[in-house]
């Protein structure tokens, strides 16, 4: 990407109110831009100059808004940030949204956290607060709400209902949640109907926020790695190491070339596992009872193996800031690798058997399709946008922790149905091996963790976690704490073109969507 | 389709000896950290503990488990770590407010509801119905709706937005019933603790039978406190040096 050319462009067409400065050793470019240039800037950013958008960061400084829209490109883009600030008394921003549609949950969280507005957003309001229980005026991401102080006046008001859409004759809604089915996260679905089929879908989410943002704030590092490790524990490594990676930056050092490729081989152990988990569910949704112990039983081998070499089913305890808490022996780690590829052989037979069921092809081809238009449009990251055709994977375009080294494929499909989804995950898995292998053969003794200074600053992590691309956000203050923490999280990223997958369906249709979208609530609640 | 019965038939049984027997199998359980005389770093190591899971008195070490998430900060990078036990009969019960009938004791509808859980404990829960667990053999089975419930399972410390539903649930479910709190956040609000937006675990909501700790507990302790809800199994006997419920 020509950063000149780039830099020439924005102050040419917006003089006087947008600069550009570019950062080659953390190849990011930074646009700082005043209110009236943001939409413009942005369109030109996603339309003209292909970048993704990766997510909105809000922060409140000592005497104005700081909101930062992150972006990122193919390998030699690198980072693309644009800067707008208001003096705090003035909240009202423009509304990227109608050029940037994946804008458009991150705006709505903001107004509903700081209070922000956004000038030209269809539809704000009760989203993360929701509005039958919590009253307009909290804004708990503001710098004076007291994180610890217990509310009042929260009980929910049972008259709230649901905004109708379809409004044929015999339409209603049929809730699905917060509580429903078997064992699963609290949700609630609200699937739209004249009877037989399901014309339109919305989520509810937001039951378990747990404002992981807000309790992070005034912790050391040490504590808020505790907590990037625990809101979301299927994915526990991916989101320690984006957490652990902006910390790094911050601090200026490099981890041991040990323990970034131990990262490497527990984060590939965690996505193997995790695409097993996934497999079992989409099998389990369409009620082949066979296929779902099989695959039952790789992903429980596979929590053995992970809790035999680590000590812990779900990877928690080993990530420090600087590296690893522990040296893991290289011993374990081929033994772990000798239990995966023996796994991924199983996973094998297992695709070859599932190709040849056709009662089960059946309810889960052509069902909860994604467009590439759709994954490009909504920014889609992870599985579900390779599944669309869209081969966008962090590991390749913004390579962290030695991923650089690592011979692997980034498996696409076009077909972007429940199908296609499978098969990536099973794909998928066989890469992670073989990025074990190599993991494992290049691995040297040395030490696994360097001390960080905590000096004061920001810094983007980022990680491809097994659901897809993750953003965590750091800044430090002078004393070492944490004073904004962000996380952007697939589930929340690809939960927004959930209900563009889920509309005109028949009922018995709804497990498999979900199932085959792999999201996850607390990853998305936080 | 004959393909399937085969392949099922081919592997055969693998299902856990427990809790007729003991599983001794590698990587079943975490473990969790234990009380005892510790020598004179005890100051020290007690400072680690970003949970204030332990607590120390002299040179012994008291862990509080219901408190402790598997941070690992008491036994890697320090020189002498604290003693681990890989068991897993972790659960404890509180005295009895009502008694459970004969009929409770072989076959029971447990309903699990998440309430802000990480993802974990829930992802440990559907390992009970996997073929290494296969909770059904023991009759005891996941339901829907309360109605049918014998037993509310929760995971997570309680979000404030899943109270109410929550609450609603418990007060669905017909007489005699029981309450399993699963895992750290749920005993004691875990690393989500003194929050605006969380209760400080289901007993702040629920009047609660029996206790997990472990962050996540693993299949085998949570099917122990299955065991333990309809009076198969002995509760775990309390660790000598821990801190009695209520003291903090």
């Amino acid at each position: 990407m020509n950063h000149t050319a780039l830099q020439e462009e924005i102050e040419s067409r917006w003089p006087g109110q947008a600069r550009y400065r570019f950062d080659a050793s953390n190849v990011t470019s930074e646009v700082t831009c005043a209110r009236p240039a943001l939409v413009g800037v942005c369109r030109r950013i996603i339309e003209e100059w292909g970048f993704s958008f990766a997510g909105l960061i809000v922060e409140e400084a000592a005497a104005e808004w700081q909101l930062r829209y992150a972006f990122y490109g193919e390998a030699d883009a690198g980072w693309l940030q644009v800067l707008v600030s208001a003096p705090l008394g003035e909240k009202v921003f423009p509304s990227v949204v109608e050029w940037i549609h994946a804008a458009d949950w991150h705006e709505r969280e903001a107004e509903d956290l700081f209070g922000v507005r956004f000038e030209g957003h269809p539809h704000l309001g009760d989203f993360v607060l929701h509005n039958d229980a919590w009253q307009e005026s909290v804004e708990p991401m503001r710098r004076g709400f007291d994180a610890e102080a217990a509310l009042r006046n929260r009980l929910p008001d049972a008259d709230w209902r649901p905004r109708r859409i379809v409004q044929e004759p015999g339409a209603f809604i049929m809730p699905i949640g917060p509580k429903f089915g078997g064992v699963t996260e609290s949700v609630h679905f609200l699937l739209e109907t004249v009877g037989e089929d399901v014309i339109r879908s919305s989520t509810r989410l937001f039951y378990k926020w747990r404002a992981v943002e807000k309790l992070a704030e005034g912790k050391t590092v040490d504590e808020v790695l505790l907590l990037a490790e625990r809101f979301a524990a299927t994915t526990a490594f991916a989101h320690g190491m984006a957490f652990s990676l902006a910390v790094e930056t911050i601090g200026g050092i490099e981890v041991p070339a040990r323990a970034r490729t131990l990262r490497v081989f527990l984060a590939e152990l965690e996505r193997l596992r995790q695409h097993a988990g996934a497999i079992e569910g989409i099998c389990e949704s369409t009620a082949l009872v066979v296929a779902t112990s099989q695959a039952g039983i790789l992903e429980e081998e596979l929590l053995r193996v992970t809790g035999e070499f680590t000590g812990h089913r779900y990877l928690f305890g080993l990530l420090a800031p600087g590296g690893l808490l522990c040296d893991l022996p290289t011993e374990g780690c081929r033994k772990a690798l000798n239990r995966s590829q023996d796994i991924i052989k199983r996973m094998n037979e297992l695709e070859r058997r599932l190709s040849i069921s056709s009662s089960f092809l059946d309810r889960i081809e052509e069902v909860g399709s994604v467009s590439a238009a759709t994954a490009k449009a909504y920014s889609l990251v992870g599985p579900i946008a390779r599944a669309s055709g869209l081969a966008r994977d962090l590991r390749r375009a913004r390579p962290y922790s030695g991923y650089d080294r690592f011979n692997f494929d980034i498996p696409t499909e076009q077909e972007g149905d429940g199908y296609a989804r499978l098969r990536l995950l099973f794909a998928e898995a066989r890469q992670s091996v073989r990025i074990m292998e190599q993991a494992v053969a290049e691995l040297k003794e040395g030490d696994v963790c360097r001390p960080v200074p905590f000096r004061p600053g920001a810094a983007l992590g980022s990680v491809e976690a097994p659901r897809g691309a993750t953003f965590h956000w750091v800044r430090l203050d002078a004393g070492g704490r944490i004073s904004r923490y962000r996380v952007i999280t697939p589930s929340f990223t690809n939960w927004h073109s959930f209900n563009l997958a889920a509309e005109k369906f028949a009922f018995q249709d709804f497990p498999i969507i979900l199932s085959t979208f792999d999201l996850s609530v607390a990853e998305n609640d936080r | 389709m004959s393909q399937w019965v085969i392949k099922g038939i081919r592997t055969g049984i693998k299902t856990t000896a427990y809790p007729r027997g003991a599983e001794n199998a590698a990587g079943v359980t975490p473990g969790l950290p234990r009380s005892g005389g510790f020598g004179t770093g005890a100051a020290a190591l007690t400072e680690r503990c970003l949970t204030h899971a332990l607590e120390q008195a002299g040179e012994v070490i008291s862990v509080d488990s219901r408190r402790c998430v598997h941070c690992y900060r008491c036994v890697r990078g320090v020189g002498q770590p604290l003693n681990w036990d890989g068991t897993y009969e972790w659960a404890t019960a509180a005295p009895r407010r009502h008694q459970f009938g004969q009929p409770f004791q072989r076959a029971i509808h447990v309903l699990v509801v998440d309430a802000g859980d990480c993802g974990a404990c829930l992802n440990e829960v559907k390992q009970l119905n996997n073929p290494y667990y296969n909770m059904h053999r023991l009759g005891f089975f996941i339901t829907p709706t309360p109605r049918h419930a014998d037993v509310l399972l929760v995971v997570g410390p309680v979000t404030d937005q899943m109270r109410f539903a929550l609450k609603k649930i418990y007060d669905a479910m017909p007489a005699p019933k029981r309450v399993v709190a699963v895992g750290a956040c749920a005993l004691s609000g875990g690393v989500f603790a003194k929050s605006f937006v969380c209760a400080n675990g289901v007993a702040d909501v629920l009047p609660v039978d029996v206790e997990v700790p472990g962050n996540p507990p693993p299949p085998l302790a949570i099917l122990h406190s299955l065991l333990v809800a309809v009076g198969r199994k002995a509760p775990a006997a309390a660790d000598e040096h821990a801190p009695a419920a209520g003291e903090r």
